[in-house]
């Protein structure tokens, strides 16, 4: 929860977190070593210097780290749990979703976990989301479009061996898709994270939603575009919410356009912990005013009911989340950490 | 300068090292990128860049370009040294695409950028709409801005519209579209809210590429409430451009 200064308790569930193992433990080849630096140069730079971690705890951290993170300093009701698999770069996935399911477990109301599939291992693809099902029983999964595969460098949802493990999702009632769309990588001259495959996907799996993570920047324009016309198409957060500390008149200009073009039900809140952690993004963001002059050329505004939806509401539609059972549920269970 | 910024790369900071050897007059040259993953197609495009901007000075011979601690520099800097195009270089996954496409489509971005820039100036300045799009290359030269950003963005703008025949002499029209079509006053304000989309695209990636290029290898006392970043061995700034 967290407590506004007229002390309303807001709902939050941190749409995009990640339980992973970055370490050199893990690290296959040079790839996983460049991959996990990556994050956390995003960490340094775009952090407030005394949210910095040491690198040794950022490329391994606790199931108590994420604990006290998220719900004692950070004010996270429910976090959905993120899979990248990243098989070529890690021993044991980057962050695998049996660790962040075992994680997950002793906490259960807290955790939502997702799992992740790779549509060009055919049909072992298949055979993963109906193991991902039963086993874990997941309700979504995210999807990393520019991972390597062999000598591919990456795929679109649009290809048709993509189109059939979505319609399997369908099917076993995996309704929510997070897909990363964010800053340019690699491959080549193919970008595999251009947004317009979002467009074909979404149209063709009407019962899906398509949570496009990093709200497809840096090519945020073609996704307000997809996002209007798609009813299941919506914007996750995750690397945009921390320029409301670097570069606020930037944050506000990005947040007036998304409100304008997709409207506030259909923003979600992310961390992307533990590339930063909720506390002060939270604390900013509902402290955060889109500035006069941009806010009235486009006729929005972050109210304090527009940024409860974005914060928590929003996300507990799409995951089926009671609100109102779940505060209670959270308020009776006492937090179950490792080292007593 | 990065194509995709629209920004000199001794700007950013990405070139680490400049070697002259004034006997075989040759230069070498080392650069290094934001992160590993940065867009091999980008990467290729400043590597040839830069490699052919020395190349005109007069006096030089023979340049060498290094893109270090990128995942595909060697092939990359094999391929530009060695003069084989990208399409060669990365032929498996180019489907015989070379890279003039995304060249012009930089352009056109920062075509945009730059000309947004001067427009919000000048109706910053009280000008309305029809005087705007009415407005001849004279009497653009003419106005003076205050902002440092904007009189940067102005000299580079027209001199874009100049380089690409989208303007020939003083009298033509200060302000035309990627296509070389005249603005409509009535249109003008929906015309600049999708510059300003490309525009935002583009700060994303100016930010994260400055960010991520700051914080690479640089060492950071954690914890402290003012972090000292150690200077490792980059040459910020210290090449004229």
């Amino acid at each position: 929860m967290y407590r506004t200064a007229e002390g309303k308790d807001i709902f939050v569930v941190d749409g995009h977190i990640h339980y992973w193992d970055g370490s050199p433990e893990n690290q296959k080849n040079v790839h996983g070593k460049q991959f996990i630096d990556c994050f956390y140069a995003y960490h340094s730079n775009l952090s407030p210097p005394e949210q910095r971690w040491e690198k040794s705890k950022f490329e391994k951290y606790s199931e108590d780290d994420v604990y006290r993170d998220l719900f004692i300093d950070g004010p996270d009701d429910v976090a959905i749990v993120q899979t990248t698999v990243l098989s070529d770069f890690y021993k044991n996935g980057f962050s695998d979703v049996g660790r962040s399911t075992s994680m997950a477990a002793r906490n259960p109301e807290r955790f939502i976990v997702n799992g992740s599939f790779d549509p060009r291992d055919g049909e072992e693809a298949l055979d993963h989301i109906r193991f991902l099902k039963e086993k874990y029983d997941i309700q979504g999964v995210k999807m990393y479009t520019a991972e390597w595969n062999g000598d591919s460098k990456g795929w679109r949802l649009n290809d048709p061996e993509a189109y059939k493990c979505f319609e399997l999702c369908d099917e076993l009632g995996i309704r929510n898709i997070h897909v990363h769309k964010g800053p340019t990588i690699i491959p080549l001259n193919l970008d595999a994270f251009d947004v317009r495959d979002v467009d074909h996907a979404a149209t063709d799996f009407q019962n899906l939603n398509w949570i496009v993570e990093h709200c497809g920047l840096p090519r945020l324009d073609e996704f307000c575009w997809i996002a209007t016309q798609e009813t299941n198409v919506y914007a996750g957060l995750a690397v945009v919410m921390p320029f409301i500390h670097t570069r606020p008149r930037y944050f506000g200009e990005i947040m007036a356009e998304l409100l304008f073009w997709i409207g506030e039900d259909k923003i979600l809140f992310g961390s992307d912990y533990a590339i930063w952690t909720p506390q002060w993004l939270v604390e900013k963001f509902w402290n955060f005013q889109i500035p006069d002059d941009i806010a009235s050329e486009r006729g929005v505004q972050l109210t304090d009911s527009v940024k409860e939806k974005i914060l928590g509401l929003n996300a507990a539609r799409l995951y089926d989340i009671d609100t109102g059972t779940r505060i209670k549920q959270l308020k009776e269970s006492p937090a179950l950490l490792a080292a007593g | 300068m990065d194509p995709e910024l629209d920004e000199p790369v001794t700007d950013m900071g990405f070139i680490e090292t400049v070697d002259i050897h004034a006997e075989g007059q040759a230069v070498d040259i080392e650069f290094r990128l934001p992160t590993y993953w940065c867009s091999p197609n980008f990467a290729f495009l400043m590597a040839h860049d830069i490699r052919a901007e020395v190349g005109k000075l007069s006096w030089v011979r023979r340049v060498s370009v290094k893109l270090v601690d990128h995942c595909f520099g060697d092939r990359i800097n094999s391929g530009v040294n060695e003069d084989v195009e990208f399409s060669s270089v990365f032929a498996e996954y180019c489907d015989g695409e070379t890279l003039d496409a995304i060249r012009v489509k930089f352009l056109e971005k920062a075509f945009i950028r730059r000309q947004e820039s001067v427009l919000l100036g000048l109706l910053q300045q009280g000008l309305d709409s029809g005087a705007v799009v009415a407005m001849t290359l004279d009497v653009l030269d003419a106005i003076e801005f205050d902002d440092q950003g904007t009189v940067l963005q102005k000299h580079r703008y027209r001199s874009l519209l100049m380089s690409q025949g989208l303007a020939r002499d003083r009298a033509d029209p200060a302000f035309v579209t990627w296509a070389g079509e005249r603005l409509d006053a009535n249109e003008l304000a929906d015309y600049l809210s999708r510059s300003r989309g490309v525009r935002i695209n583009m700060e994303f990636n100016g930010a994260l590429c400055r960010g991520l290029k700051s914080v690479r290898y640089e060492e950071m006392s954690v914890g402290t409430p003012d972090p000292v970043p150690v200077p490792v061995r980059f040459m910020r700034d210290a090449v004229p451009h």
